[in-house]
């Protein structure tokens, strides 16, 4: 099998993995980073959402080949110590409930936050409308986004 | 200290190891009881722990399943509230599979309709209070003061007196030598500080940080990943099979048949999965390779015709059909439904000569014991089943089939096993919430008075694949048909026809379909008799104030009587299930092509006393979610015995 090396969180990995082994399971399976959660397979759940290039992209359908050169941020680095805004609005909007998605929607929302730092319900609604919550957080999430959006601007200097 | 004699009907028991502070438990099935293999610093077991250690750290070992509900933040508020301590100091354990930890409500250990904060609202404040008074009498022989001088809260006892404070580390092993308290008096409402606050989960931040550990981030050293290829048709079996270029896929060890399927096992997930893609299997597809849900809707349309076993019966209804000035018929049908809980089932299990260990994913540790004892042959006492964090389960987690495959896979290979379902396994082999056909008649008056109504439904069996139906009757198929509305002749009727198709408990259970048949049927009531759907319900719920209750608050902050715009609707729908009451106002428009919006759903709940309000209120706004997405989206549909259905 092919090696590779990737550049997870700042830190660079060598591994070898068949060339269409998704991210996820390199993640999970490979580098036993198991925050990024399986849900779906298909990106149709979001649940293994991660940043490639500060984007936010479904690792179930990027083949470990296609990764060379790309940055890749997982939840393990968002933040190592929860302190990331977005996963502290999450906790003071008390969001999580099974909390198996909630990684793969945090993951998205920051990615949101940074391109958009004040995003409307609707721009909300529609960033994040490809994370599914079985538990039914979505109206807490939304609270949680505007939460963090309005401590990064303040954060930054900007009006509340 | 020696272990204490413990009378077997004594409630709370308490043990020390040397060094290792206070360990407290309640007893309530002492007679019956099993050792826990489980190596926790104890010599009697208990059925659920109150821990504090010298370090004064509180740790509660709790039998039940965290799957989002939230008990593993209103458990230790319970303890925390008669302790006096900081609930979000309190240390969670996981208890072991043993009967000592047994829900009352089910006479076995697991986790499901709404029976959690219930069950261990008393049991929990005990072992608390029984606690909190043996660090007080430690403290009260140290200080050489009386128990009544004394006052605790945070963790500290204090003789406001004499200016001294104990902690309860510093007190723990000297309470560990006194005698369990055989009754401490509650605290009463009026002073409670943690119960009815709202708390914030404290498991999110472990959560938000992607650390918890849910079943499938189980890894144990020289483990497999198993994927396996299932009939797609219920009930099919494996002809043949050829397993070639599977083996051939790199990272792939094994290939072995087992009673549901063929099994690929490799490295990981990834190549598990190519694997059984590669996989060349003839299936016996057996007797359900022609069913579909048109064939069973027309069956289950001529088995309506036939009376079923007796639910309810009430009166005379077949007299006041007959005598009725206008009938109203109405037929109903409700689909399979799948759970989908976002973490797909998965079990990992570990069997070797003389032991089997089981991380599940489960909210029925009893059955997933009796299971593993099963599958791997090992005696009951050989088996330990470890429960992790469940991303979801809403019943599909009591189910059986992935703890089993597991099991049998390690034991076949002889390495750790995880089994893991892909998202597609997940939805075509579920256990399904059941569809349901059910056939209703109302008879009214001259006047429009309703006399009568009938319901009579038809599906299979939840509880048949699990336990032994009571006259033939399985309650869940048919509970809250009719519910609490006052009519005077009711007949509620069950028919019973297995068409092969898995099921299961699915969020809700019954209540999943009879609320909507028995709300809807109301609104046809309703709007045959020209009469407003909320004042129908009110003429019919006179007598039963708690569900009148919630009906009226939902209607009022609904603004059920104030204007909407065009092409907006209102719909209110009221049921009791699991002792709780609840009553919905939904604002719906139908766009141009027949699709439903939902703009505003306003729900008002009755459930008695609230431990923590944002577990309650995350819970009634998720049902909804959940609920809208059956309705509208959740279908499960049968053609040539396979489900329809593959993802999200």
């Amino acid at each position: 099998m092919p090696t590779y090396t990737l550049t997870i969180n700042g830190s660079r990995r060598t591994l070898t993995a068949a060339a269409d082994t998704p991210l996820l399971w390199i993640l999970r399976d490979t580098l036993g980073m198991t925050g990024t959660k399986f849900g779906c397979g298909g990106g149709f759940c979001g649940a293994c959402t991660v940043h490639v290039d500060g984007v936010a992209m479904r690792s179930c359908q990027w083949p470990v080949s296609a990764l060379a050169g790309k940055r890749i941020t997982t939840i393990e680095g968002l933040s190592t110590d929860g302190t990331h805004p977005v996963q502290q609005a999450w906790v003071a909007e008390d969001v999580v409930q099974c909390g198996y998605c909630q990684v793969g929607q945090i993951m998205n929302a920051a990615a949101l936050l940074a391109a958009k730092p004040r995003p409307t319900d609707t721009e909300i609604d529609n960033a994040m409308a490809g994370n599914i919550c079985r538990c039914g957080t979505y109206q807490r999430l939304r609270a949680a986004i505007h939460r963090a959006a309005g401590e990064q601007t303040a954060a930054a200097g900007g009006d509340r | 200290m020696s272990a204490p004699t413990m009378d077997r009907r004594e409630f709370l028991s308490v043990t020390a190891v040397a060094g290792a502070g206070l360990t407290l438990g309640v007893r309530t099935l002492a007679p019956t009881f099993q050792r826990s293999p489980f190596p926790v610093p104890t010599d009697f077991a208990p059925n659920a722990f109150v821990r504090v250690g010298t370090d004064g750290v509180v740790t509660i070992v709790v039998g039940y399943s965290e799957m989002g509900q939230g008990i593993l933040t209103s458990l230790p508020m319970l303890v925390a509230e008669e302790l006096e301590v900081d609930p979000a100091t309190v240390k969670i354990e996981q208890a072991p599979a043993d009967p000592a930890y047994n829900n009352p409500s089910f006479g076995m250990q697991g986790t499901g309709g709404s029976t959690t904060v219930s069950a261990a609202f008393d049991p929990m404040r005990q072992a608390g209070a029984a606690a909190r008074e043996m660090l007080a009498a430690a403290a009260a022989t140290s200080l050489g003061v009386p128990r009544e001088s004394l006052t605790i809260a945070n963790g500290v006892v204090t003789h406001a007196a004499s200016s001294r404070r104990m902690t309860y580390g510093e007190l723990a092993n000297a309470a560990a030598q006194i005698p369990v308290p055989h009754h401490v008096a509650l605290k009463p409402a009026s002073e409670w500080k943690v119960i009815g606050k709202r708390t914030r989960r404290l498991d999110a931040p472990s959560k938000v940080m992607g650390r918890a550990t849910f079943g499938i981030d189980v890894k144990l050293p020289g483990m497999l990943t198993a994927v396996v290829a299932r009939c797609p048709v219920f009930g099919g079996k494996v002809k043949s099979f050829t397993a070639t270029a599977a083996r051939a896929v790199p990272g792939v060890r094994q290939v072995v048949e087992i009673p549901s399927g063929v099994a690929v096992l490799a490295d990981g997930y990834w190549a598990a999965k190519k694997g059984r893609e590669a996989l060349r299997i003839e299936w016996d597809e057996g007797a359900n390779a022609s069913l579909s849900s048109a064939s069973l809707r027309a069956r289950w349309a001529e088995l309506a015709k036939q009376p079923g076993v007796v639910a309810r019966h009430e009166g005379d209804s077949a007299a006041a059909l007959a005598s009725a000035a206008r009938r109203i018929d109405a037929v109903y049908e409700t689909p399979f439904l799948a759970h989908a809980t976002m973490e797909p089932m998965n079990c990992t299990a570990h069997v070797q000569a003389a032991s089997c260990e089981v991380w599940a994913p489960t909210q029925a540790q009893t059955m997933a014991k009796a299971t593993a004892a099963r599958a791997s042959g090992l005696p009951d006492a050989a088996i330990q089943i470890h429960t992790t964090m469940l991303g979801g389960g809403f019943g599909r987690r009591f189910e059986q089939d992935f703890l089993s495959e597991a099991v049998t896979l390690s034991k076949m290979a002889h390495v750790p096993v995880k089994v893991v379902f892909s998202r597609e396994d997940d939805i075509q082999h579920d256990c399904y919430r059941p569809a349901t056909y059910n056939v209703l008649a109302a008879g009214l008056d001259a006047s429009g008075n309703l006399t009568t109504c009938t319901y009579r439904s038809v599906s299979p069996s939840v509880q048949a694949h699990m336990f032994p139906l009571q006259n033939g009757l399985d309650d869940n198929a048919i509970e809250g048909a009719l519910g609490e509305y006052a009519i005077p002749n009711v007949q509620v009727e069950w028919v019973r026809d297995e068409p092969g198709v898995p099921i299961g408990f699915w969020r809700s259970v019954g209540n999943s379909h009879t609320a909507f048949v028995k709300e809807s049927f109301i609104d046809e009531i309703a709007a045959a008799t020209h009469t407003d759907p909320l004042a129908l319900r009110r003429r019919l719920l006179a007598n039963s104030p708690r569900l009148l209750g919630v009906l009226n608050l939902a209607a009022e902050r609904a603004g059920w009587d104030s204007p909407l715009p065009a092409g907006r609707f209102r719909g209110i729908a009221a049921h009791k299930s699991f002792n709780s009451y609840v009553a919905e106002v939904a604002e719906v428009s139908v766009g141009a092509d027949g699709t439903p919006t939902v703009h505003r759903v306003c729900c008002a709940v009755d459930i008695g006393r609230v431990v923590n309000p944002l577990t309650v209120e995350a819970q009634v706004q998720g049902s909804i979610v959940y609920g809208l997405s059956a309705a509208l989206r959740g279908a499960i549909t049968l053609d040539r015995g396979r489900v329809q259905q593959e993802n999200f």
